[in-house]
C-alpha cells in the first residue's frame, strides 16, 4: 500500500516542507539565512523586541529572510500574563507581515513549561480577534483538545524542555494527541538532534519546529541539512507504515536450500 | 514635550505625529509597529496620530528568536 502524501496545510496556506525553523541564537543573520535554506523550511518563526532606536543602522532580519519567500511566524516568547502574551500578538500583526501567532504564555523560567490554563485563555482571546494561533503547550492529551476546540489552528506539544536537547520523551502521550486531533500536531521544542526530528515524523506528526537543535549544533548549517533530511526520512517512514516489532529473531534468508 | 519611547525619556516637539517620530528616530515604518499608551496604533494612522505630553510609545520589530 502506497500511502500518498500531501503538503503540511495550516491555516489555507501549505507548505513543502514539515519542518519549521527559529531564528535565534545564530552567530549572524547571514548564518541565519544559511541555516534556513539548508533546512528547506518555507516557515520561520520570529520574535517581537523593541526596535533600538540608538542604533539607525541595525539591520532587519527581513533583510535575510524575505517575508514573500518565507511564512513569518511571530513568537510570543518570553511572555508570562494573558495580556503579555496577546500585547505581542496584537502588536506583531501590526507590523503588517502576518496574522500568525506561535503562541507562548511561560508558566516558570526554570522549565519555560507553557502555563497551560493562561494558554487557553489567551488562545480564545486570539482567535476571536481573528490570529491564526499556533499554540505551545505540554505533551497532555486533554489540553491539546480543549486547544483545537478553543479554534487554534494546530497545536505545538513539547517533546522536551524548550532548549533542553533532551528529544522525545513521551511518545505516547503525542501518540493520544495524534489520534484524538484533527487539527495538525506540530512537534515544538526539545529536539537535540537528526534522529529525534525522525521519532516525531515517525509517530505521525504534522511537523517538527526547532531551534536550538541547529543553532546550538558545531556546524549548524550541516545539522539544518540533517533535520531537513530526518523530517523528510521519518514523513516517509511513516506513510510506508512500519513493520511490527517482534521479541524473537526471524531469518531473512530461505530456510531451503542449505548445504548439507 | 516628553514622551517615553522604548522605555526611555525622549524629548519631542510639541505636536508631533507618530510619523514624524519614526523619521526623527530614522525608523523605517514598513518593518515595525507602534503601541501608544498601550493601544496599537495602524500604520495608516501614523500620520495624524498627534503624540500628547508623557505618551508611552513602544516600537517593536522582529528579531532572531523561537526555541531557546
Amino acid at each position: 500500500m502506497n500511502r500518498n502524501d500531501g503538503p503540511l496545510v495550516v491555516g489555507g496556506v501549505s507548505f513543502r516542507s514539515r519542518l519549521i525553523v527559529g531564528t535565534g541564537k545564530y552567530v549572524s543573520f547571514e548564518q541565519t539565512q544559511k541555516a534556513v535554506e539548508a533546512s528547506g523550511a518555507d516557515c520561520v518563526t520570529v520574535a517581537v523586541r523593541r526596535v533600538n532606536i540608538l542604533d539607525r543602522h541595525q539591520e532587519n532580519l527581513l533583510d535575510y529572510l524575505n517575508p514573500k519567500t518565507y511564512k513569518i511566524l511571530p513568537n510570543t516568547a518570553g511572555c508570562y500574563t494573558v495580556d503579555e502574551a496577546c500585547r505581542t500578538a496584537r502588536l506583531a500583526r501590526a507590523a503588517g507581515i502576518s496574522d500568525w501567532v506561535k503562541l507562548e504564555v511561560i508558566g516558570d523560567p526554570k522549565t519555560l513549561f507553557p502555563d497551560n490554563e493562561a494558554l487557553l485563555e489567551a488562545t480564545r482571546i486570539l482567535v476571536k480577534e481573528g490570529f491564526v494561533v499556533f499554540p505551545y503547550v505540554g505533551d497532555d492529551p486533554i489540553m491539546a483538545k480543549k486547544l483545537q476546540d478553543a479554534g487554534a489552528a494546530v497545536v505545538m506539544p513539547l517533546a522536551a524542555p524548550i532548549g533542553s536537547g533532551l528529544g522525545i520523551r513521551n511518545p505516547h502521550n503525542l501518540s493520544i494527541i495524534l489520534e484524538t486531533l484533527s487539527i495538525p500536531v506540530i512537534v515544538d521544542a526539545g529536539v537535540g538532534t537528526a534522529s529525534d526530528a525522525a521519532i516525531a515524523m515517525e509517530l505521525g506528526c504534522d511537523g517538527v519546529l526547532m531551534n536550538t537543535a541547529i543553532a546550538a549544533a558545531q556546524n549548524p548549517i550541516q545539522m539544518a541539512e540533517a533535520m531537513n533530511l530526518a523530517v523528510r526520512a521519518g514523513r516517509l517512514a511513516y506513510l510506508a507504515g512500519r513493520m511490527p516489532k517482534k521479541r524473537y529473531a526471524q531469518a531473512s534468508s530461505p530456510q531451503d536450500g542449505m548445504i548439507e | 514635550m516628553c514622551v517615553q519611547v522604548n522605555g526611555a525619556r525622549r524629548e519631542v516637539p510639541a505636536g508631533l505625529d507618530v510619523s514624524g517620530l519614526l523619521s526623527a528616530l530614522g525608523v523605517a515604518p514598513e518593518r515595525v509597529a507602534v503601541e501608544v499608551n498601550l493601544a496599537v496604533i495602524e500604520r495608516g494612522q501614523y500620520g495624524g496620530f498627534i503624540l500628547n505630553e508623557g505618551d508611552q510609545v513602544e516600537i517593536i520589530s522582529f528579531v532572531g528568536g523561537g526555541r531557546r
